[in-house]
Formats: C-alpha cells, structure tokens, sequence
C-alpha cells in the first residue's frame, strides 16, 4: 500500500515537472512572438518578422514536447488517482473540462495556422492567428490554476454523505482568493523563462560573433522583459500568493520558512540553513532579525506562528523539500531582478552589447528560470501535502484502489524511458536549430 | 440532464472517431501502401494541420467524461490502466513521428520516424477497438473472486489478457478473442477510411489504388461485421433486445448499413469526398450501434454480485451537471467556429494548394 502511493506520486511528480518544462516556455514566448510580430506591422523592419519567424521554430517544437508530454498529466487523474477523481470530479472536472472546450481547441486550431499560414493569410492575419495562441495557451494556465486553486483552497462545494464533493457555487471556483495572485505569479515566471531563453541565445550569437544584429535585438529584447517580468514575479505576485499560505496554510508557510519554533518578538529571515528534522531546528543558520515578520505582516515585531504550534498530522510530508525547494526559488529570483536589473543599466549607457561578463552571464542563466519556475511548483505542491484538497481529503485516500504497485512501476519507468528520449530529441533539434540561427528575409 | 451529457459525450466521441480516425487510417496507409518519399509527402501532407485539433477531441471528451461522469472515468480509467497508458505512449510515438521527421534530412531518421508514424496508428487503431469490445463485453466489477467483492463495487482490474484468451472466462483480460475481432475491425474500418481521406484531400498517385483497396477491405469488412454479429450472443444473451423494446434505435444500425453499402460503389464516385462520408457514416452508425446495444449501461458487470454501471449511477451532482450547460454551448460553438475556419483556410487538395511547401 505504502509503494503504491509512492509509485502513484513519483510518476505525477515526475510526468507533471517534466511536462511543465515546455508550457512555461510556449505561454511566455507566444507573448513575445505575438510582440516582435506587432513591431513588424508597426515599423515594417524586416528583421522584426525574421525574429518571430526564427521564435516560432523553437515555440513549434517545444509546443509539440508540451502537447505530447500534457495529454498523459490528464489520463492520469483517473488512471493513478481514481479515488480522487471519483469524490471531487464534480467539482475539478468542471474546470478540466473547461481547459481542453476552451483552450485546446483554441490554440491546435490556429497553431497549423501560425505556423503554416504566412504566406495563406498575410501579415494581419496571420498575427491575429499568433495572438489567439497565446491567448490559448494563457486561458489554459488559467483554468488549470483554477483547478489547482480549488485543492489549495476549496470553496463553493458541499460533502455528501458518502463523501464526495459537489459544486454547488461555479462563480466561486473562479472568484476564489488564492487563484489570482497564483495565476499572476505563475504568467510571470513563464515571462521570466522565456525572456531569459531570448535573452541568452542572443548572447550567445554576440559572443560567437554570429547573427550580430539578431543578437542585439534579442538581448534588449529579453532583457528589458527579463526585468520586468523578475519584478512582477516578486512583487506584487509572489508577495500575494506567500500572504495567502500565511493565512490559508500557515503551517506550510512555518515549513517554508524553516520555523521551528514560534519567535517572540518578531520572526528572521532564513537565507541559508539546513532543516534538521531530529533536533527539530535549523543547522549552519545564516539569518537576518525580525525581516520576516515586516515583509508578512508589516510589522517588525508581529509574531509568526512555527511548526511547534501545530499537531504533526498536519505537518508538510516533506518538510526538507518543501523549504528547499521554496529558499531555491526565491533565492534564484533575487539573482534574476538583480542581473537583469545590471542588463537594462547598461543597455541605457549604451554599453551592453559589449560587457562580455553579462553576456556570459546571460548564457549560463539559462537552465535557472526553469529550475526556479519548477522548485516554485513543488512549493506549492508539496506544501499541499499531506493533502489533495486542503484539510478535506488525505492524498493517501486519493489513489486508485486497484492498481498495483508493480504496474505503476511499470508504467513509471516507461515514462522515464520516453521521457529521455524526448528530452534529448529536443535538446538536439533546438540546438540545431540555435545553431542555424534566424534567416534574413530573402525578398 | 445525465442523458443529456450522455448524447454530448458520445457525439464528441464519435466525432473523436471519425476525425482522428481519418488520421490513424492514414498512418496504416503510410506504412503499408507509400513506397516513395512523394507518396508519403502526400499522405502526411493531407493530415498535416488537422491532427492536432483531431487529438483535442480526445482530450476534451476524456474532460467531459471526467466532469461529467467521474465514477465512470476514476472506475475504468484505472480498471483499463494498464492500455491506457500504452495507449498514451502510442500517441505519444505518433506524434513525435509526424513532428520530428522533417527536422532532420537524413533516410535512417526519416525512416525510423516513417514507422514511427505508421506502426502507432496501426496499433492505436486496434487498440480503440479492443476497448470498445472491453466496453461491451463488460467487467468483472468490485474483483468478484469466489462470489466475494475484493474491491467497491464500481472497481476492477484488467490484466492485458488471461491465459485462455476467452471473453467466459472467469477471470477477464483486455484481449481476448471477442475483444481483438473488434480491434481487427477496427483497424479495417479505419484504414479504408483513412484511404478515403487520402483519396478526398489529394492528388496522390495513390489514389486509384487505394480505391480498389478500400473495396477489397470493405468486403473483409462485411464479413468481420457478420462474424461479430453471430457471436454477440456469447458475451450477452440477447444482444438485440434494446432494439426490440426500443425501435427507433434501429437508425443507428441503419447508419452502419448505408455507409458499407456506399463504399462498394467507391470505384465510380465522381467526388471524391463521397468514400469518406461513408466511411464515416459506418464509423459513427458502427460506434453508436455498439453503446445502444447496452444502453443504459456504460460499462457492464460479468459478475452477478455488482450491478451495472449505468449513465445513471455514474453522473456527477445536478447542480455541476445544469451549470456546465451555461458554458458548454458557447465552447462548442467556438469549437464550431474553429473548425470552419481551419477546414476552410486548408479547403481543397492539400497538394493543390502548396501545403507543407514553406
């Protein structure tokens, strides 16, 4: 029983973050595409068109890893989670079904457009096509947040008495207070993502000498996105979404933060440290008095409850991970608002294109926003932990009840096998297509 | 309002048939009939911008299914698990076929992506009517062992097959010899549908040949169907009883009738696009037959301890259930829209109009 859930929870764990790589790419690109689109129609440089054209290869393939790897995370409701499906369809199924009527169709009916349909529509057309997939793709974030919302903080449902949740208000799942700053926070992140991949390919062309012209549009481009997008994702985003653990799950927000016990007189704030769960504190601890309790509440001295205050039922499984993974995050976001904040000073003085230990920098960020965006889901996810639907429903009781732990083994390996392959198919093909770089407009 | 959800599911699904359908046929097509590269050009080329959003049909009726019938989706989504998940993968390894193929010119790429392609569809093909045949077959639900329920009565599990391969048997597996005669049809119906949409959306060298393949099949295609129907009776008693208390079910196996009839005349039809109507019209009077003949069961029980799963017992609350009437319509309409749009922009040959040339 035990290696049944574990099984059932690696293979969403594992299918769910490998997925989720492509999405956060495509939603943050299609934005930019859709802009160096809007400036081609707006100035008529060539060079614009060239860019979008060059951004769609890459948005292509990543698209189609998305698409490939996302049809699984669906099955897998029912497939793994069966019990969960079977008490809270009522309510999630409403907000899936939703995703796939309205956005699914959305965006596969007009991506063979975009993709395809230049020449076929003209330029006009062809960026309303681009602005429906991203319109598309930033509705299904949003109805899967929505769902995503709900098991975080349910509302507008009642238990029957053979305990399955029914949806008795619809407007609730989407006026739910923990779903806008989650939504925001998250477009965010895929901002940052896909700005810091503009950004990094440009570098690379300029410090290869190759494509130069394309490399600078690239680094302005992305960094003056990076920047903003950083920003937001601190503030007002993320500030939001950590208020509502605070006062929805403050004992995954004491786990977050490493708190072992309640501090009186005003909480600090952990920048490094080990959680040492036998002697129940933190080890090599490096951190800064009372900051935590004025960025919570305003307040230098307000008092922030720890895990001491709380029965253990309830604590996060995984309380290690679950500060790691979210100390990672935030850290990462700091290093993000703080290179590109250098970036966008020197592209003002003009000097950007030529300070090579930015460039540098800007190359070796890559791989970061996906791990920020990744350790900031498994924040979200294993602070939800023990529960699928916060304090209502255990995800112990969630599994499928007759499925085995050999056949999700089974099928869990399979996944981890396919998804190698595909993992290294697209490193090799966006790679060649980085390497070939974007083509000047022949006519 | 449950029957209600029930026609908008299977309509979805239905239509989930007969447009990816189109595309799985065309994947058997491609394996077994495409010799050079400008015939297989031409196949890819003509289902090239539709697979995607054909796709879609699955993962949105998987959606309503799941809003809509949730006992029926956690039940036989992990009581299927382990096809499911091949089927998953399947789709996955036709996918990566169609997209990857081009990116790289080089023959052993293309060839391995090539079969790729083709074999994923064969084998989703006979895997969708292996599950149809699961479906009406029924399961031996809640794990009846020794007339005593090992799970809730609206659980199982399928191992892929038993040793006997006997849908009697006492304990049931996915493939069996009823299960994999629908598989078989399946994958005939789907190829000669496939060849039509290949005869209707190009002008490929092919074509001629595949209209005398699509006859030559329909008529194993006849004779697979009147096999089935001689040994309906072992997996359930009185297989026609529902169209007995129920007359005017009988359209759908009318559907079933005009569309194997009108393909025997594919060789002299002057539009193209005639085969395909009645591939499609034997698709959907196929399909819809199969779930009246059970009607109002969903997915029966072989054992006579746990009863039926009907569309009744399986239906997510009323409330759920009258709100998603205010959004479905106005998605579906949307979908509507999209389609048209799409069907319109690629209206004609594909090859006519310079797809896939870019």
């Amino acid at each position: 029983m035990e290696d049944m859930l574990f099984y059932d929870r690696m293979q969403f764990a594992f299918t769910i973050t490998f997925h989720y790589l492509f999405p956060q790419l495509t939603m943050g690109l299609s934005l930019l595409i859709v802009y160096f689109k809007w400036k081609f129609l707006r100035t008529k440089l060539d060079q614009y068109n060239d860019a979008a054209k060059f951004w769609m290869k890459i948005f292509a393939l990543n698209f189609a890893m998305g698409v490939v790897t996302g049809i699984p995370m669906e099955f897998q409701f029912g497939t793994n989670w069966a019990k969960f499906s079977e008490l809270t369809g009522g309510i999630i199924g409403q907000t899936l079904a939703m995703e796939g009527m309205f956005s699914f169709f959305l965006e596969s009916s007009f991506l063979g457009l975009f993709l395809f349909g230049e020449k076929l529509l003209g330029h006009k057309l062809h960026f309303v096509t681009g602005f429906l997939v991203f319109l598309g793709s930033w509705a299904s974030g949003y109805l899967i947040i929505a769902t995503h919302s709900w098991m975080q903080y349910p509302v507008g449902y009642e238990v029957l008495e053979n305990g399955k949740f029914v949806l008795n208000n619809f407007g609730a799942l989407f006026s739910n207070p923990w779903l806008l700053p989650s939504y925001l926070h998250n477009q965010a992140a895929s901002m940052v993502t896909s700005s810091f991949v503009v950004a990094a390919i440009g570098a690379f062309y300029l410090l290869n000498n190759k494509h130069h012209e394309f490399g600078k549009l690239f680094v302005k481009t992305g960094v003056i996105f990076g920047l903003i997008s950083s920003l937001l994702v601190a503030f007002p985003t993320g500030d939001l979404a950590a208020k509502n653990v605070v006062k929805h799950q403050p004992v995954t927000f004491a786990a977050m933060e490493g708190i072992f016990e309640t501090e009186p007189g005003g909480s600090e704030i952990v920048l490094i440290g080990q959680p040492n769960m036998l002697e129940k504190k933190l080890d090599n601890k490096i951190a800064v008095p009372n900051i935590l309790s004025f960025l919570t509440y305003q307040d230098w001295n307000a008092e922030i409850k720890g895990l001491n205050e709380f029965d253990p039922s309830v604590y996060p499984t995984n309380i290690p991970g679950l500060y790691y993974a979210y100390h990672i995050m935030v850290g990462l976001g700091t290093i993000f608002i703080g290179l590109m904040l250098l970036a966008v000073v020197q592209l003002f003085r003009k000097k950007l294109y030529t300070t090579k230990w930015i460039l540098w920098a800007l190359v070796f960020m890559l791989p970061f926003p996906y791990i920020a965006n990744t350790t900031g889901w498994y924040t979200a996810e294993l602070g939800r932990q023990p529960w699928l639907v916060y304090n209502l429903l255990r995800t112990s009781a969630g599994a499928s009840p007759t499925v085995s732990s050999g056949n999700t083994l089974f099928t869990l390996l399979g996944f981890i096998g396919l998804y190698l392959l595909l993992g290294l198919l697209f490193l090799m093909l966006a790679g060649k297509i980085i390497n070939k770089g974007p083509q000047l407009n022949k006519h | 309002m449950e029957l209600f959800w029930y026609i908008v599911l299977m309509t979805m699904l239905a239509v989930y048939v007969i447009l990816d359908g189109y595309d799985f046929g065309a994947g058997i097509i491609h394996l077994f009939f495409a010799k050079t590269e400008k015939d297989k050009k031409t196949i890819t080329s003509a289902i090239g911008p539709f697979w995607d959003a054909n796709e879609v049909w699955l993962i949105a009726s998987g959606g309503v299914l799941f809003f809509a019938f949730p006992t029926l989706y956690a039940s036989s989504f992990s009581g299927f698990y382990l096809p499911l998940i091949m089927i998953l993968w399947l789709l996955i390894f036709r996918a990566i076929g169609l997209e990857l193929r081009g990116q790289v010119h080089n023959h052993m790429w293309e060839a391995i992506w090539d079969k790729a392609f083709g074999i994923s569809s064969l084998l989703l093909a006979l895997f969708f009517g292996v599950a149809l045949g699961n479906v009406v077959r029924g399961v031996n639900l809640g794990n009846v062992v020794d007339g005593v329920s090992t799970h809730e009565a609206h659980y199982f599990f399928l191992p892929l097959w038993n040793p006997t391969f006997s849908p009697q048997a006492e304990e049931l597996g996915i493939i069996d010899w009823f299960t994999l005669l629908l598989g078989i049809i399946s994958v005939v119906a789907l190829t000669i549908h496939g060849a039509n949409w290949v005869i209707f959306k190009t002008n490929s060298d092919l074509n001629e040949k595949l209209k005398k393949v699509v006859f030559n099949l329909n008529i194993v295609l006849v004779v697979l169907v009147v096999i089935s129907l001689l040994i309906w009776h072992i997996i359930e008693p009185n297989p026609f009883h529902n169209f007995i208390d129920k007359p005017w079910l009988i359209i759908f196996p009318l559907i079933t009738l005009t569309g194997l009839f009108g393909l025997f005349k594919v060789k002299t039809f002057k539009k193209h696009g005639l085969g395909f109507l009645f591939s499609s019209l034997f698709l959907l009077g196929g399909l819809t037959s199969t779930v009246a003949s059970i009607f109002p069961k969903v997915l029966p029980s072989t054992n006579s301890i746990n009863p039926d799963l009907t569309l009744y017992s399986v239906a997510a609350h009323e409330y759920g259930l009258t709100v998603g009437l205010y959004w479905f319509p106005v998605a579906a309409l949307l979908v509507a829209v999209y389609m048209f749009i799409q069907y319109k922009v690629f209206n004609g040959k594909m090859d006519d109009i310079g797809y896939g040339e870019h």
